[in-house]
């Protein structure tokens, strides 16, 4: 609500919005969930980047580092997210990206959640989570770097 | 903080994204940032490109960056899209990146929105552009949000203004007339492997020789962004404008204009953001006076404009 509150007031903003990068890592070629995810984050006041299919863990860095973006969410159906989630989050360190929100969403076995939580994704979401949910989520654990006063 | 600007004046890339993020919300730092780095701009070329929504700018400013990597120049892109009126929010495409470029040092994007700006430009757009400049891009590409006939602004703030076409718009090119065309250095019609792409091209023509000889010629470019059919050339256009301009002794007179824009868009955003926040605070009796005729809008506008203190701080509300 703070980004809503800002941008209706005026260009300048006393709070800049969240920047958000979806990305879809890795080769399987269904975005539905990402678009339909970017649409609500957008929906919700927030500035969504998002990359397109096929994405390699470097490419996603890059992006989330010269983008600055405060979270970055993986989407992922193709079941390789215990090969690419790992190579992810060691791009990103390695970018200096060490604040960033990761988040993860998509069909990802209940068992592997843990493992992944451990590696730094702070939140998996499944098939059928509400989007407010995810929205909630993301306000409140996006890293709280000084922003614009 | 100010590490930071130490940063990024070691030439380190990821302090430049976290410091262009400053700039763009203009935090103190990012205040600080502009008037530290100013003084190092003005060795970049400014392009900027715009068109229709859909005419393959962001596909085609792809195919320029990979050529402009071919000659060994450093390219850095701004990509504006537009904000959602209603809830401020974004979704950014970023079909730049999706080529091989991507990691590539050599290549910079960065997306913003306009958050409430017309014109097809964000509002610290200039701003941050100066920080790349100030970085060492060689080119600087501001892509503006897709938009029409009127999407003149880009104009006053590059140094080159390509203006992308395709085929399909019917007479949109007759309707482009008195807008964007006019305004434009380099045309380009993209998606030249449709069929009525030479119709374009040739409409484009007929348009100048209408003109007449005292216009100015301006180049016209068919690529196929996709393929990267015609874009080497296109990138050798920009170069020889580039060039011409710096022949010509028009490259000062543009880079003066360019910044005056720049002055006038800082000014005017400050008056316009005083002038809203007076109608906000705008006593009852005086709307009502309004409404039933007591003062007219012109009367109130003019006790809108004396009340308004012009001493404005810039940025540091």
């Amino acid at each position: 609500m703070v980004e809503q509150a800002a941008v209706a007031t005026g260009r300048r903003q006393r709070s800049r919005p969240l920047r958000v990068l979806i990305a879809k890592p890795g080769l399987d070629g269904h975005d539905r969930g990402a678009k339909v995810l970017a649409r609500a984050l957008r929906d919700a006041g927030m500035e969504v980047i998002y990359t397109g299919l096929f994405q390699t863990p470097e490419r996603i860095a890059r992006a989330a580092a010269d983008e600055d973006v405060d979270v970055v969410g993986l989407s992922i159906l193709s079941g390789a997210h215990n090969q690419l989630f790992p190579q992810i989050m060691q791009e990103l360190r390695r970018a200096g990206l060490d604040d960033v929100l990761v988040v993860a969403g998509g069909i990802i076995p209940k068992e592997d959640i843990p493992h992944l939580q451990a590696l730094g994704i702070a939140a998996v979401f499944g098939p059928g989570t509400p989007l407010h949910e995810i929205v909630a989520f993301i306000r409140e654990h996006a890293p709280d770097r000084e922003r614009g006063s | 903080m100010s590490d930071l600007l130490a940063r990024v004046r070691a030439g380190d890339r990821r302090a430049l994204a976290r410091l262009l993020t400053h700039v763009e919300n203009r935090t103190p730092l990012g205040l600080a940032a502009e008037r530290e780095f100013f003084r190092q701009t003005g060795r970049a070329h400014l392009v900027g490109i715009t068109g229709p929504p859909g005419a393959g700018k962001s596909t085609l400013i792809a195919a320029l960056a990979r050529e402009a990597r071919r000659l060994g120049l450093t390219i850095a892109v701004l990509a504006v899209d537009p904000t959602s009126p209603i809830t401020g929010g974004a979704v950014m495409g970023d079909r730049i990146r999706m080529l091989d470029i991507a990691s590539d040092d050599g290549v910079f994007v960065r997306s913003l929105t306009s958050r409430g700006r017309c014109g097809g430009l964000a509002p610290s757009l200039c701003a941050m552009a100066h920080l790349l400049d100030a970085f060492g891009f060689d080119l600087i590409v501001l892509e503006t949000v897709g938009a029409g006939q009127d999407d003149v602004e880009i104009a006053r703030l590059a140094d080159t203004t390509v203006l992308v076409l395709v085929p399909g718009l019917g007479d949109h090119v007759q309707a482009l007339k008195a807008g964007t065309l006019e305004i434009a250095d380099i045309f380009v019609v993209n998606k030249a492997d449709l069929p009525e792409a030479a119709r374009v091209v040739g409409d484009l023509r007929s348009l100048q020789r209408l003109a007449g000889a005292a216009s100015p010629h301006i180049p016209i470019h068919a690529t196929v962004a996709t393929t990267g059919d015609g874009v080497a050339s296109l990138l050798q256009g920009i170069l020889d404008h580039r060039t011409q301009l710096d022949a010509t002794g028009q490259r000062l007179e543009r880079l003066q204009r360019r910044l005056l824009s720049e002055v006038r868009f800082l000014a005017l955003e400050a008056l316009e953001e005083r002038l809203d926040s007076a109608l906000a605070a705008l006593p009852e009796n005086e709307r009502a006076a309004l409404v039933t005729r007591q003062v007219d809008p012109r009367t109130l506008a003019e006790r809108l404009l004396k009340g308004l203190r012009l001493n404005l701080p810039l940025g540091s509300h």
